[in-house]
């Protein structure tokens, strides 16, 4: 089999809407430890090398969310409120166990709207440059932005070497161009307003009562360490740990390190129970 | 054919003391409100003016900008039904999906109505891609919004015995009751604006006014898919009082004189796009697919010359304008040549919406402009005989 081939995400029908889920792991599903990989707001891709690092320890699932990239939207989708009740379906209808959730930036908050809800069967949590919550005052810009600076300075922001993020879109193939397209307005239509965050969440966040890694990649300047470290702050035991080197998107520009970071976490968690 | 006196209602003053965009991040610190004054006041003369020489008149709105002074459009509405007499008051238009409150709409568009007894013409828009920065209203649902509170607006004219309920996807009231109610029956004409064919169609079933703006010798398409689904859902051709262009018009006796003045209100074109690159296009304002062909770099020009040349507004020359039907100058004759000749290309078209006043235009010179228009021009397009309606609708099923 081409690596294409094998890389070439599945698809799952949910809520009668076809999204694509890559699945990736040494296992079958349901006999090594399952991990959700919950994608941030850029979408994801099969070639993520994340994908590959997190799949040596584990059986990953990557689903695109729903309106993102190649996937369908379900009728009425429009909150990650709904998105959270769409994987907890998913979950049931896939029969997930005691799964680890990692989720970074936008997939960060439809974790901690997955965690508020129901954790019976998640064991254990990971947000990356987590959105969601509103820590500052009305009139302080706790996330910087995204949809008024140029696509340059965007790269600026949210990546420690903005090359990263280039894209080419003059030379690939249409269908990418178009799954790019929708990204962007899935990200508009789930974090447009409230701006990246659901005003109800905080006050919630007492109820996540699984262990909880925060990671961090420090150069993301479109969210503050302090932002993180406020967040991390509301939810009981949470742990913060930094990737340096890093941005909004640490698991792009330090797979092994994130990768690492959540096995360590995901180990000394077995070692607590055991 | 009606005619519409339309002026952006400019700060004209700020215009070249900008750091690259003249709207949204604009600081308000570059407008004297002293001076802001005076523009309004000089504006809403020449309006009186337009409504004394027998012209209709059109008002707008945008947000945050030095373009367009007039950022809620009801006030002009307001100030105008008390102070003109007879001319049709057109808002082209209201951004209802931006609105939080369509009831609130409803009102203001209803008491406008009465106060002119009856002359308001009532233009709903989805606006232009830079308001949402202003409203902050999600780009993805913003033409749901605007179809509910459309549907909205039209339930609270058309109710007359009592209250009604409303529980929508986006508007929520239990008691829906206003007063005053609309002296048009059943309510205010409706009119919109588009630039795409498939809007065009929902606009020709529904019968409303479809106006164009900045199309040039593009506007034929657009008003063919109008024609079409107008005659499929209607059983009859659409007449020329369907169809609205905004163009451009700059007379004087003289050739060079009204060259002149065409290059002072080509000033709005100069203007116009002036803006924040980001604000230029937010995610979910385009269907996906036309932002696939943004994103790689080929967004579709929109503005063609009669023979087809594709020109830039914001760089054009004054003949390049002409040429493509934005701008109508010189002479009263010459003018009413390239407005005819526009009409004929459009298989009809039974309102301009003329600019007749932008940019660096002084007052002296609009008020010189309208008169000689509507002493020279305006009758013989009153007395202009559009192309058959039947014929064109009947070509265009074919």
């Amino acid at each position: 089999m081409s690596l294409a081939a094998e890389c070439a995400p599945d698809t799952l029908v949910v809520e009668g809407a076809r999204i694509e889920l890559i699945e990736r792991g040494n296992g079958e599903r349901g006999k090594s430890q399952p991990l959700l990989f919950l994608h941030a707001e850029n979408g994801i891709e099969p070639s993520l090398p994340a994908i590959g690092e997190l799949a040596k320890s584990a059986h990953v699932l990557a689903p695109t969310h729903p309106g993102f990239g190649r996937s369908e939207l379900p009728k009425g989708m429009r909150s990650v409120d709904d998105l959270s009740y769409f994987y907890l379906d998913l979950f049931d209808q896939i029969d997930l166990r005691d799964v680890t959730v990692v989720g970074v930036a936008f997939g960060a908050w439809i974790a901690a709207e997955i965690a508020v809800k129901s954790t019976a069967r998640i064991s254990r949590l990971v947000m990356a440059n987590a959105v969601g919550v509103k820590v500052g005052d009305r009139e302080t810009r706790d996330i910087a932005d995204i949809f008024a600076v140029t696509d340059p300075e965007y790269r600026e922001m949210v990546y420690c070497d903005p090359n990263v993020g280039r894209r080419d879109y003059k030379t690939l193939p249409d269908a990418e161009v178009l799954a790019a397209a929708r990204t962007r307005e899935a990200t508009a239509r789930f974090a447009w307003n409230p701006y990246f965050h659901n005003p109800r969440l905080k006050s919630r966040l007492h109820r996540v009562r699984i262990p909880t890694l925060f990671l961090w990649g420090t150069h993301d300047r479109m969210l503050s360490e302090a932002y993180g470290r406020a967040y991390c702050a509301m939810i009981p035991g949470a742990r913060f740990e930094t990737i340096e080197r890093a941005g909004h998107f640490p698991q792009e520009e330090q797979p092994k390190m994130f990768a690492e970071k959540v096995f360590a976490f995901a180990g000394k968690v077995q070692e607590r129970v055991a | 054919m009606r005619v519409y006196q339309f002026s952006e209602q400019a700060y004209y003053p700020a215009w070249n003391d900008h750091s690259g965009s003249l709207r949204v991040i604009f600081p308000n610190r570059k407008c004297d409100p002293r001076v802001a004054a005076d523009l309004f006041h000089r504006y809403y003369d020449e309006y009186q003016a337009a409504d004394e020489l027998g012209l209709d008149i059109m008002l707008n709105e945008h947000h945050q900008t030095a373009t367009c002074m007039s950022s809620t459009v009801a006030v002009g509405l307001a100030v105008l039904a008390r102070a003109t007499k007879r001319a049709r008051l057109l808002v082209l238009g209201y951004p209802i999906g931006h609105r939080p409150d369509p009831l609130r709409a409803a009102e203001e568009l209803s008491t406008i109505d009465v106060i002119s007894r009856g002359r308001l013409d009532m233009g709903f828009i989805k606006g232009i891609p830079y308001e949402i920065a202003a409203s902050n209203q999600n780009p993805v649902f913003l033409m749901d919004r605007f179809w509910e509170a459309h549907d909205f607006i039209i339930k609270a004219m058309t109710t007359h015995d009592g209250t009604f309920n409303w529980e929508g996807e986006y508007f929520h009231y239990r008691q829906v009751n206003i007063w005053p109610r609309v002296w048009q029956e059943p309510h205010p004409p409706v009119w919109s604006t588009t630039g795409s064919s498939t809007q065009a169609r929902v606009l020709g079933e529904r019968g409303y006014v479809m106006a164009t703006l900045g199309t040039g010798f593009g506007t034929r398409k657009l008003y063919d898919a109008y024609r079409k689904s107008y005659l499929g859902k209607h059983g009859k051709a659409p007449g020329a009082d369907r169809f609205a262009y905004l163009g451009l018009v700059a007379v004087a006796n003289d050739r060079e004189e009204a060259r002149k003045r065409g290059e002072l209100i080509a000033g709005y074109l100069r203007t116009s796009p002036i803006v924040h690159l980001p604000f230029r296009n937010p995610p979910g304002y385009l269907p996906p697919e036309d932002n696939a062909r943004v994103l790689r770099g080929e967004s579709p020009p929109r503005t063609y010359t009669k023979g087809g040349r594709i020109i830039s507004m914001q760089t054009a020359s004054i003949d390049d304008l002409i040429d493509a039907g934005v701008l109508f100058c010189g002479t009263p004759d010459d003018v009413y040549e390239q407005l005819t000749a526009f009409c004929d290309h459009c298989g009809g078209m039974g309102n301009l919406l003329m600019m007749g006043q932008a940019g660096f235009l002084t007052h002296e010179q609009t008020i010189d402009n309208l008169s000689l228009f509507s002493r020279e021009v305006l009758p013989r397009l009153k007395a202009y005989r559009q192309p058959d309606a039947e014929a064109v609708a009947a070509a265009v099923a074919a």
